[in-house]
């Protein structure tokens, strides 16, 4: 038995995750079901030396994070859907001054306080509408602890490289269930730090909308000098209200992410080939999913799962492929239908229908195959 | 699916359900080298409210985390032990205790009701430990994981100073499941 096997909760593997790859800064304000993240974070980056902030809100939570960042931390913090509504506004500000960061919402029922304890998905699309303004996201939604693990690891390496927010979406069932996770060795991870710029501080622009490359954030404190302000800015960070200025930024904003969207996306496909309907799944939902694929394959039903792990940017080019030759599609979502939207959009010919629960108990694999029954 | 064990322990909060789950899973998934997910529910209350905590272990990936149809359920109160006994397997198998639950109306499957209060009011003096008795009993009776394995994990748990407590409530288990099993 290696010491390196772990039972732990999907909160505690996004803590982990986060320590291994180097997350120096936590500020957070609890709330279920996230707060195992924080609780974490606090008893074992403070060891270390690192800072972890119990902020007033959630609110300051992030803010207290953006200040992290521009500081030259990884930063991340954890919360739920009420905190996510607070957090959307320094959202927007870590879109529009692209300072990395990563924010964990391990998803519950809502709107509003709505439930506390049990699983929802329905924050898929504020994910990426939550803040106002143009902007691209990147989100992530894992489907097991393991995943949990690494892909915070990823969501740190994502939010320094393109210097953007990356979202980490959850849901309580994720959050709080326990499984194995066999935590590797540092040296066999690939984890993109914090660096300098390769320019002197004289020459030093924090913004440049033009070259197609991210320009490092520069950590305040080490002689670079630059403005930070949400208002359109220019390559030095002070504000412009150039009309070329303010297009060329919002350009970049989109088009740094979805240029790169061969390297920002990650799916799954199973049994995928010979399909006959599809499942469009994500997150603890795509678990019941593949077990109702086995139920189906079992009964001579032709199914295949696809399962978006970066779910921002949409990977709508490979559902407009395999739309091509499997022609129903099914998208159950612990939600009233959101994902079904770009599923829709992306396999324009098809017949796609959801399967939507939002009772709090999970959708369960004899639902799925229900409906792939009914839709065969 | 049949290499799928699904496990429940179900009664109220403050029952120490929760961890007897977790000790459960990590026996399995640490210490034999399966696989084992552990899921649970509760209300928002830290005590009282119904209580459940779940255990699914396989030698395959397991896809859906929670317990759908029951091969083994704990119930440690007449509340669970009702709303709960009919998600079991007819081949399944009901554990119970002699003083907590007294209808049996909802029983299905196999149904071991045994001493476990009186147990440990008797033998360990208070009945902070009951939880640990009921996973001695429940391991005894389904051998789903070794009773060195369930030792090991419970040890790894346990907080200092209470590793001999803890060692006998589950000695006490495994002695209450054998005698079951002999009825």
């Amino acid at each position: 038995m290696s010491e390196n096997i772990k039972l732990m909760q999907g909160n505690e593997a996004i803590a982990e995750g986060a320590m291994i790859a180097g997350c120096d800064f936590f500020a957070g304000y609890p709330i279920t079901p996230s707060s195992e993240v924080s609780e974490i974070l606090a008893a074992r980056l403070t060891k270390k030396g690192h800072i972890v902030i119990q902020m007033e809100d959630e609110i300051a939570a992030l803010g207290a994070v953006l200040g992290a960042a521009l500081g030259g931390a990884k930063a991340l913090t954890a919360t739920s859907g009420p905190g996510m509504s607070l957090k959307s506004e320094h959202i927007g500000y870590a879109s529009m001054c692209e300072i990395p960061c990563v924010i964990v919402n391990v998803m519950r029922g809502g709107p509003s306080t709505g439930n506390p304890t049990l699983p929802s998905q329905a924050d898929i699309m504020q994910a990426k509408w939550g803040t106002h303004g143009d902007h691209a996201i990147i989100a992530i939604t894992p489907s097991s602890v393991n995943e949990s693990f690494y892909e915070t690891i990823r969501a740190l390496n994502l939010a320094v490289k393109y210097r953007t927010p990356v979202l980490i979406l959850t849901d309580e069932i994720i959050g709080h269930m326990r499984e194995k996770v066999i935590i590797p060795e540092k040296d066999t991870l690939e984890i993109i730090d914090v660096k300098l710029p390769d320019v002197p501080p004289s020459e030093y622009k924090p913004y440049n909308y033009k070259s197609g490359k991210v320009t490092p954030l520069a950590p305040m404190g080490e002689g670079y000098r630059y403005h930070v302000t949400g208002l359109s800015h220019g390559e030095t960070g002070f504000p412009s209200a150039k009309m070329e200025v303010i297009q060329d930024a919002q350009n970049w904003l989109i088009d740094k992410i979805y240029n790169n969207i061969k390297d920002i996306e990650k799916y799954e496909e199973t049994m995928t080939e010979d399909a006959d309907i599809l499942i469009v799944a994500y997150g603890s939902v795509s678990r019941s999913a593949k077990a109702a694929l086995s139920m189906a394959r079992a009964a001579g039903i032709k199914a295949g799962l696809f399962r978006p792990i970066t779910i921002w940017p949409f990977p709508e080019e490979r559902i407009k492929e395999l739309s091509k030759k499997i022609k129903k599609i099914l998208v159950p979502e612990m939600n009233m239908g959101q994902i079904i939207l770009e599923v829709q959009r992306a396999a324009c010919n098809n017949i796609v229908k959801g399967l939507n629960i939002v009772s709090g108990e999970p959708i369960t694999p004899d639902k799925i195959y229900l409906k792939i029954k009914e839709m065969m | 699916m049949d290499n799928i064990t699904e496990i429940r322990f179900a009664g109220s909060g403050g029952q120490g359900l929760i961890l007897v789950g977790i000790i459960l899973a990590e026996a399995a998934a640490i210490y034999e080298n399966k696989n084992a997910v552990q899921t649970q529910n509760y209300g928002p209350e830290a005590r009282g409210g119904s209580s459940k905590s779940e255990v699914v272990i396989s030698n395959e990936p397991i896809a859906y985390p929670k317990a759908t149809s029951l091969d083994y359920m704990v119930a440690l109160t007449q509340e669970s032990f009702s709303k709960y006994a009919c998600d079991l397997k007819d081949t399944g198998t009901i554990i119970t205790d002699k003083e907590l639950v007294t209808d049996f109306s909802a029983a299905k499957g196999k149904l071991y009701v045994i001493d476990m209060v009186k147990s440990a009011r008797e033998e360990l003096g208070k009945l902070l430990g009951l939880n640990v008795i009921a996973l001695g009993a429940l391991v005894e009776i389904s051998g789903v994981v070794s009773k060195d394995s369930i030792e090991k994990a419970l040890m790894k748990r346990v907080p200092k100073g209470f590793e001999d407590y803890n060692k006998k409530a589950l000695e006490i288990g495994f002695r209450l499941g054998n005698e079951a099993k002999k009825n």
